[in-house]
């Protein structure tokens, strides 16, 4: 009997002990908790809200109902806005990697006078918030006729991408050895065949993964898009804000529809995207 | 005769400059270069010079008449006092929760990737959310309601504290991501050694780890502030724009895009450049006073 009791008190102190020992671990853990259950709180009630028939005041709505997904592509002509997202963020990825992977390549590999001017022009787009160079560039593209259209916005989206593809790709690049370069070119291979047969299968997993994250970037970019674009030009988010901001009688549901459509698609991009980046990675290098 | 003469001199200019790096190469950069300076820098001097070109008032006349706006005038105040706290709430909180997650456990991945969801929502998503769930008949006052915290429900939308909240949410998975990334750029055997000379967690702490910490956390404060501070969809659709919350991007967007004066909104985004930039030479300056040597990890 006491054989038994004996270890019973050491363990009750030592467990004190720890939980005493730490209550900062009981706080970060509760922050941190705190922070998950309000996020998710966010998301479950656009989503909810999205499906409810009625929510007035209640825990939950008072109906189910899949019409709003329908009323809202109708409403806010979806598609349309679909077809445009989908062409401006497919150009803004292509041209982004066209453009900025050479240019990854000339920062990775030369050392050249003027290479902290170059990096600094390459940089500032990150730095200076998109609201602060849009209006002027938003200012320019109504000078030449282009606001409104589709050109202007992927002009637009360009700016932080490209950027963006170039600090992305840079450590891509540098981790493959320059000694396999002069190698093929030691065996006759030509800039085009270095390039297209030694290069470029080495760079598909960093142009990947610098595509995927310009095209979540750029499926995401409310400030750039909403000052450049048109009618006609809209991107799923900034037609979100729209539905919310302008006037008229419009049922919350059928905005939350509109939000959930955003969210999924967002959702789909970024488990891609998390296959190919790790997110820890993914900040620090945009912030290089 | 010339050719041959000017033949070896250019070869010889040719090598000199690929000594030092330039060569062809280098031209690969020349399209990226000119984009940039086609769609940046370029609508950015368009935007500085119409800025002194106002309808009327002279050279300097959109700014003076930002300045002498006192509604203009207090947006400044106005972005000042969300970005501020909302950049050092999200600092401070990233600090001790990325401190106590250095070491790998399990689910570590899993919880990385769930705040990575937040930064990819976006600003419109967040407050639309924001709007429903902390709305005065939303889950958030329901719980207080039947917790006996608050017998009516608090104010939590269209007002300073939503916008505040939206700031958070976004930004917090940001700071922390990147506090987290520096965090293990420390090495552990710098606290292991103050360890075997005796120094408790909080020695360990306040002498070892968070000066090598601070320039980290000096630059995720700027790119926080820089975040914050140029909060816009937030501040009209959970905020109070016409009032609490009329920070200066929504004085430009409304000088520019609404009034269509267009040297108006260049010269706010100007001042709103140029604060920024203050904030972040000043941040800059004083990490520069700061130990800036290896930090035993990956650096």
């Amino acid at each position: 009997m006491r054989g038994e009791n004996r270890p019973q008190p050491a363990m009750d102190t030592r467990l004190r002990v720890r939980l005493a020992m730490r209550p900062g671990a009981w706080i970060t853990w509760a922050v941190l908790a705190f922070f998950f259950i309000n996020l998710l709180g966010v998301i479950a009630t656009v989503v909810l809200d999205s499906f409810g028939r009625q929510w007035f005041s209640a825990w939950l709505p008072s109906g189910w109902t899949g019409s709003w997904y329908s009323e809202a592509w109708s409403e806010f002509s979806l598609g349309q806005v679909l077809v445009s997202t989908l062409e401006i963020t497919l150009a803004v990825v292509v041209l982004s990697l066209v453009l900025g992977a050479p240019a990854a390549y000339a920062l990775a590999r030369r050392d050249f006078p003027g290479k902290r001017a170059l990096s600094m022009l390459f940089l500032l787009p990150i730095l200076v918030p998109p609201i602060a160079y849009g209006i002027p560039l938003a200012t320019v593209l109504y000078k030449f006729h282009l606001a409104g259209s589709l050109t202007g916005v992927i002009l637009a989206n360009l700016v932080p991408s490209l950027p963006f593809v170039i600090f992305t790709m840079t450590p891509f690049i540098e981790q493959i050895d320059p000694k396999i370069e002069h190698a093929a070119r030691m065996c006759g291979a030509g800039t085009v065949t270095v390039l297209v047969r030694v290069l470029a299968p080495l760079l598909v997993p960093g142009l990947l993964a610098a595509g995927i994250l310009v095209l979540v970037r750029t499926f995401g970019m409310f400030e750039l898009t909403f000052l450049t674009s048109g009618p006609t030009s809209q991107t799923l988010i900034v037609a979100l804000f729209s539905a919310v901001n302008s006037a008229g009688i419009r049922t919350s549901q059928s905005i939350d529809a509109m939000a959930v459509l955003y969210t999924a698609t967002m959702a789909v991009l970024l488990a891609i995207a998390l296959r190919f980046v790790n997110p820890t990675q993914l900040v620090a290098r945009s912030s290089e | 005769m010339t050719a041959i003469a000017a033949g070896p001199g250019r070869v010889a200019l040719a090598h000199r400059l690929a000594e030092r790096g330039v060569d062809r190469v280098l031209l690969l950069a020349v399209p990226a270069a000119l984009a940039l300076i086609a769609l940046f820098c370029y609508p950015f001097l368009y935007g500085l010079q119409l800025s002194f070109q106002p309808a009327h008032g002279g050279v300097l006349g959109a700014y003076q008449s930002f300045f002498s706006d006192s509604f203009a005038r207090k947006s400044i105040w106005q972005t000042f006092s969300l970005a501020i706290p909302a950049s050092l709430i999200n600092v401070g909180a990233s600090v001790p929760v990325s401190y106590r997650m250095r070491r790998e456990f399990r689910g570590k991945r899993l919880l990385l990737a769930l705040l990575v969801v937040p930064i990819t929502l976006g600003t419109v998503l967040t407050a639309e959310g924001i709007l429903e769930f902390y709305g005065p008949a939303g889950w958030f006052n329901r719980t207080l309601h039947l917790l006996g915290l608050a017998a009516s429900p608090v104010k939590l939308t269209m007002n300073y504290p939503g916008v505040l909240l939206s700031l958070v949410i976004s930004g917090f998975p940001f700071a922390f991501l990147l506090i987290h990334s520096y965090l293990s750029g420390i090495h552990p055997s710098m606290e292991k050694a103050a360890a075997t000379l005796g120094a408790d967690w909080r020695k360990r702490f306040r002498y070892v780890t968070f000066p090598l910490l601070l320039p980290g956390l000096m630059t995720t404060f700027c790119l926080t502030f820089v975040m914050s501070f140029a909060v816009f969809p937030s501040a009209l659709m959970v905020g109070d724009p016409d009032g609490t919350t009329h920070v200066i991007s929504i004085e430009a967007y409304e000088a520019a895009l609404q009034r269509f004066d267009y040297a108006q909104g260049c010269a706010d985004a100007m001042i709103m450049t140029a604060l920024m930039l203050a904030v972040i030479i000043a941040v800059t300056a004083l990490r520069s006073r700061l130990y800036t040597g290896a930090t035993g990890g990956k650096g």
